[in-house]
């Protein structure tokens, strides 16, 4: 089993036809054949779109909805440039597709809480954006996360940072662990899914075993989710999990790359996280490199 | 981004806010005409520097005796000897760190007879991905220690987007604000501007500290912090305007026009990682191996060659470096391209330290196939524990 995505989950591209909608569309289309089905552009409707890999070649419509209605997508990839971006969420909330994903960093802010606003009365599901998107092991893609590194397996992972998902994926992969699916839910500061959205999808998945979470300084999302996680501990609902928090070097007010990443009046600081995670039973390890290792003792007990 | 108190109160004002009369200068001959511009007879003479505290900083030149950052004058000539001792000197805040900021503006301002202090600031709250109202009647002090001591007085009123400031939020804030009489009317039109403002030009920051409420009753912005969203600056070229590259490190803003994400720091190993995360955790590990990173540096997902090297030629400037940790894990960043720019960029300025490089990921082969025929002396490593073990070991040799 999975999360999200699976080999049955039809994906249509927003933003195709650029240089980075490309280059990720071929290598989606040459993992395991994720079933991409569609671009959208305004103006190149009607028009097709060919893989420089191996020259498959996908339909563009005019529309979301009408590449929604055409080819029965239930997610959309997004890769619009930050201008035009939340324009193109909303224009998918309003085609009602099931599951957005956006990969497109530097979205204004103020762009995003009028999607946010939008996204909570629709039926969609929206990951990211400033995210590398979401993929299950040898069935779907969605986003830039690089296929090579993945193994089927047991481990749900789920991170706010993009490069970190991958540490934590290659690293559970060398451990012969494995995952069942890997969500970067993205580091801007207002966002579709949080961690407690896929946490619960975690803890509901049969085939997922264990769990890794990676935070970083910014907000409290970290506390929330510990705080759902020793909720549902004491439902008798819990799997083992090991953690990572970055950030604990960071000067305090001074705005880490993702736009998320500050610390500002005390809040939101790494050793703050570090404790609530501790608290609600996850080995938090010191380093990001022992993500995989960490994550072994805790199996062993 | 940040912008200075006057230009932010400037703003305001465009908008129809209740703020003193005031003007900027930047030469001491200037504080006489600008205070005689001014209804008198109580003038305000306040460093313009990007950072809070400059009521309470000191003058690192004039001894722990001399006034702080921001004056009170009762006359013109009293205003004007404060703008010639203020000018040019060192102010250290709470906030700027040890080596303080140079003051080379000041604002000189008409006084206000304070009856109370209130802190009013609007920011984007995560938690609901809303604008927020963040209020309490105890303005004019350091609110994160209210926020430490007395949370209870600090009040977080969320703004419906779709909506906008209403009826019902003025009365929550003027309510949290115990606001009466003239200056519960002047709230009416005030938090709803305000909103207006942080919106419009896509503020991340606006902080009042103090909003004050006057000896007549009314309200006025007594000052004013506002930073804007750096991802927004494209749609607003008059905010663009107002940045004052002598207030930033010179690294930063060579780092921005490449749009690199990059934080100078005190360590000396200077780091190129892409993704904020990874970056955040190389300098984590530093740490962890007992060094300091010299900087924080992203060079995000879609660098080319010529910003890769941009970012390494950055790093090698800075006189901090002892040593140059490069860690990649290529996914929409393709380690080829990373290997490409950081040998131009070495084939350029040439490699005085050591430089340790950890390539993962996409077209990962052929990156190191890059390095290992550029015949330079980098030191490759296996994953991210072993780069960090061997750029430590290589400063400390």
């Amino acid at each position: 089993m999975s999360i999200l995505v699976n080999k049955d989950t039809k994906v249509i591209v927003q933003g195709l036809t650029g240089k980075t909608g490309t280059f990720h569309t071929e290598q989606a289309l040459a993992y395991y054949g994720t079933k991409m089905v569609g671009g959208v552009h305004p103006k190149k409707g009607g028009e097709s779109w060919s893989s420089g890999v191996d020259g498959t070649s996908l339909p563009i419509f005019t529309s979301v909805a009408e590449a929604r209605e055409r080819t029965g997508a239930d997610a959309t990839v997004i890769y619009v440039p930050p201008a035009g971006a939340a324009d193109a969420i909303i224009e998918a909330i309003e085609a009602e597709v099931p599951f957005i994903t956006c990969i497109t960093e530097g979205i204004p802010v103020m762009d995003m809480v009028r999607v946010k606003a939008r996204l909570d009365r629709s039926k969609s599901r929206l990951l990211g954006p400033n995210c590398p998107g979401i993929l299950t092991p040898e069935e779907c893609k969605i986003g830039i996360m690089p296929g090579s590194i993945f193994r089927k397996g047991s481990v749900g992972i789920v991170s706010r940072s993009g490069t970190l998902t991958y540490e934590a994926v290659f690293q559970t992969s060398n451990e012969g662990l494995g995952q069942t699916t890997a969500v970067g839910i993205g580091g801007d500061p207002v966002k579709g899914t949080e961690f407690i959205d896929v946490l619960e999808m975690f803890l509901a998945d049969d085939a997922t075993t264990s769990i890794i979470m990676i935070g970083e300084i910014g907000g409290s999302a970290e506390e929330d989710a510990a705080q759902f996680l020793k909720d549902e501990a004491k439902k008798g609902r819990s799997k083992p999990m090991a953690g990572f928090i970055a950030g604990r070097t960071a000067p305090k007010g001074r705005t880490m790359g993702h736009a998320g990443a500050v610390v500002s009046g005390g809040k939101g600081d790494a050793e703050s996280k570090i404790a609530a995670m501790e608290s609600a039973g996850i080995k938090v390890s010191p380093s990001p490199a022992r993500l995989g290792k960490t994550l072994v003792e805790v199996l062993k007990g | 981004m940040n912008i200075h108190e006057y230009q932010a109160k400037a703003l305001l004002k465009g908008y129809g806010a209740p703020v003193a009369e005031g003007v900027a200068i930047l030469k001491a001959e200037e504080a006489e005409a600008a205070a005689k511009s001014l209804p008198g007879p109580l003038y305000v003479v306040k460093s313009q520097i990007h950072a809070g505290g400059r009521g309470k900083g000191k003058f690192k030149e004039l001894g722990p005796d001399a006034k702080g950052g921001v004056r009170l004058a009762f006359s013109i000539e009293e205003a004007k000897a404060h703008a010639k001792e203020m000018l040019g000197n060192t102010l250290v805040t709470a906030q700027t760190g040890e080596a303080g900021k140079q003051v080379n503006r000041l604002y000189i301002e008409d006084g206000a007879d304070i009856a109370r202090e209130l802190y009013c600031s609007l920011l984007v709250d995560r938690s609901v991905g809303r604008v927020a109202f963040v209020v309490s009647t105890e303005g004019g002090m350091d609110i994160e220690a209210v926020a430490h001591d007395t949370p209870e007085k600090i009040q977080t009123i969320a703004i419906d987007p779709e909506a906008g400031v209403t009826a019902a939020d003025i009365a929550a804030i003027s309510k949290a604000l115990e606001l009466d009489g003239a200056a519960a009317e002047d709230a009416k039109s005030l938090f709803p501007l305000l909103y207006k403002a942080f919106n419009e030009k896509d503020m991340a920051l606006l902080e009042i500290n103090p909003l004050i409420v006057m000896k007549n009753g009314h309200l006025r912005v007594l000052d004013a912090k506002m930073s804007f969203d750096g991802n927004a600056l494209f749609r607003h070229d008059d905010v663009k305007a107002l940045r004052d590259e002598t207030e930033e490190d010179a690294k930063e803003i060579e780092a921005s026009k490449w749009d690199l994400a990059y934080v100078a720091l005190d360590g000396n190993i200077g780091c190129m990682v892409n993704g904020a995360g990874l970056a955040m955790a190389t300098m984590d590990i530093i740490k962890l191996y007992g060094k300091e990173p010299a900087n924080f540096c992203d060079v995000g997902g879609g660098a080319g060659k010529e910003k890769v090297a941009a970012a390494f030629k950055i790093i090698t400037a800075d006189p901090k470096v002892e040593g140059i940790l490069v860690n990649i894990f290529g996914g929409i960043m393709r380690c080829d391209v990373i290997a490409e720019g950081v040998v131009a960029a070495v084939q350029e300025v040439g490699l005085k330290v050591p430089l340790v490089v950890r390539l993962e990921g996409t077209n990962v082969e052929l990156g190191k196939k890059i390095l290992n025929e550029s015949g330079l002396a980098i030191t490759a490593a296996d994953d991210l524990d072993d780069a960090a073990k061997k750029i430590v070991a290589a400063i400390e040799a």
